[in-house]
């Protein structure tokens, strides 16, 4: 038996922010990114950017997954962004899923936001995504 | 990157830094190094605040009460740090940790700290650093902590190690009064919280769990208490702080309290003692030929397994 190696699992905080009520999606790439061994905080439905970015500091999470719908992401997703540089958390890596029309991804992006993936992404890009992310190779 | 050193990291800890906690708590959690040596340096800050674990099958309301019970607490002018435990997957090694959807407050308030924590393969209802990440809050400054155990099987008695007082939470209709008898989930409780008690069947259940604590004996002369409550039109929460209290009470003022609080240390010593033990040993055994020669001899039945342990376990003992 080897010694007990405790490799940290990858930590990541999967929330919606902003008025949106649809959360299957979220939840699907939850379970998918646990299954992937990661460590997922859900923190749900309806959350301000002040509390997604107190969440990912109190987790002290690695990645956070942006869920939106509801097309209020050019509003939140940059404050969120803002708040997260404030904190110190800016080692703390975003990427987002959702509604969002490609002249704002390529503005999001510029922001610092990884990764976008729209509604025809798989399961399995997200996941691929989400661990080059962590390991700091993408 | 600069990590700081331990002891810069107690001071932002005790300042009232929740980044420096954030991070304290992923290197406990992880055995890091780093960690072992806040522990050390952070643990006379500790052993003083109420530690109240709430325990139960899953589904029964504990996260949904803790939103309750924080809010009690800030409304007090008590600061409160939650430490919240899922199952990890025994497959993936992955979880989805989702007790702080139900925390609602304000994202501003410095009075509340909540952490989620995967239990990373540990049986019990807790994870391993479950215990140490409590201390890490109670030095941090918080008035109260409060632990969230993993949805409850009858066996998961873990949090009887690390709460100061244990609140099991039940629903109506679990079952007939026999399964108050059974051992293990049911001896631990110094509260009951009788949840969801909207429904009907809560004022039997009440009174089954009357019975039980009537019966006694309490090895320490505390007589279980028995709250009802209800989350979605809240009730009972005042009553459930107030019996929390009155636990927390009795121990201040019982003697028999002293002797179980080093009874605790002991079993926590003695359990690190046999990990470290533990884990040296199978470093060994696949390192040093001694060792690997005794495993031979068992393997090949010129010794029996019990017999090679105590080889291994006495003083001074070169392997043979």
């Amino acid at each position: 038996m080897k010694a007990k190696a405790r490799a940290a699992p990858v930590r990541v905080l999967i929330a919606k922010p902003g008025l949106d009520g649809h959360d299957r999606g979220a939840k699907v790439v939850a379970r998918a990114l646990r299954d992937a061994g990661m460590e997922v905080i859900y923190a749900g439905l309806r959350q301000t950017p002040e509390e997604i970015v107190r969440a990912a500091v109190e987790e002290d999470v690695d990645l956070i997954g942006l869920s939106i719908l509801s097309g209020a992401h050019m509003a939140l997703f940059p404050r969120v962004m803002a708040l997260l540089k404030k904190e110190k958390g800016s080692r703390i890596k975003v990427f987002a899923g959702g509604i969002i029309p490609d002249e704002d991804a390529s503005r999001l992006r510029r922001l610092g936001i990884r990764a976008i993936f729209g509604p025809g992404a798989s399961l399995g890009e997200i996941v691929q995504t989400a661990e080059r992310l962590a390991r700091g190779t993408a | 990157m600069s990590r700081p050193r331990p002891s810069t990291a107690a001071a932002a800890i005790v300042r009232g830094d929740r980044r420096a906690l954030a991070k304290a708590i992923t290197a406990v959690e992880s055995g890091a190094p780093a960690g072992d040596a806040l522990l050390r340096e952070l643990y006379p800050r500790t052993g003083r605040i109420p530690i109240v674990g709430l325990t139960g099958p899953l589904g029964v309301g504990k996260s949904s009460l803790i939103n309750l019970l924080v809010a009690h607490l800030r409304s007090n002018g008590r600061s409160v740090g939650v430490v919240a435990v899922d199952p990890s997957s025994p497959f993936s090694g992955g979880s989805v940790l989702g007790d702080r959807i139900r925390l609602d407050r304000r994202a501003d308030d410095p009075g509340i700290f909540f952490r989620s924590m995967a239990s990373r393969g540990a049986s019990g209802g807790l994870a391993d650093a479950t215990r140490d990440v409590a201390r890490l809050l109670e030095a941090a400054g918080f008035d109260v902590v409060l632990v969230e155990t993993v949805g409850s099987g009858q066996v998961d008695v873990a949090i009887r190690g690390v709460a100061t007082t244990r609140v099991v939470v039940l629903v109506p209709h679990l079952g007939d009064e026999v399964q108050t008898l059974k051992a293990g989930l049911f001896e631990i409780a110094d509260v009951f919280c009788v949840n969801k008690s909207d429904l009907p069947g809560a004022e039997t259940a009440e009174r089954d769990l009357a019975e039980l604590a009537s019966l006694g004996p309490a090895p320490d002369g505390w007589r279980a208490r028995i709250v009802r409550t209800s989350t979605t039109a809240p009730s009972g929460i005042p009553q459930l702080w107030s019996a929390i209290e009155a636990h927390e009470a009795f121990l201040a003022a019982s003697p028999a309290h002293a002797a179980e609080r080093r009874r605790r240390l002991e079993e926590e010593i003695v359990g690190r003692v046999r990990e470290e033990v533990a884990r040296r040993l199978a470093e060994r055994l696949e390192t040093d030929p001694a060792l690997r020669r005794l495993v031979d001899r068992v393997l090949a039945r010129e010794l029996d397994p019990r017999t090679a342990a105590e080889r291994l376990v006495a003083p001074g003992h070169r392997g043979r």
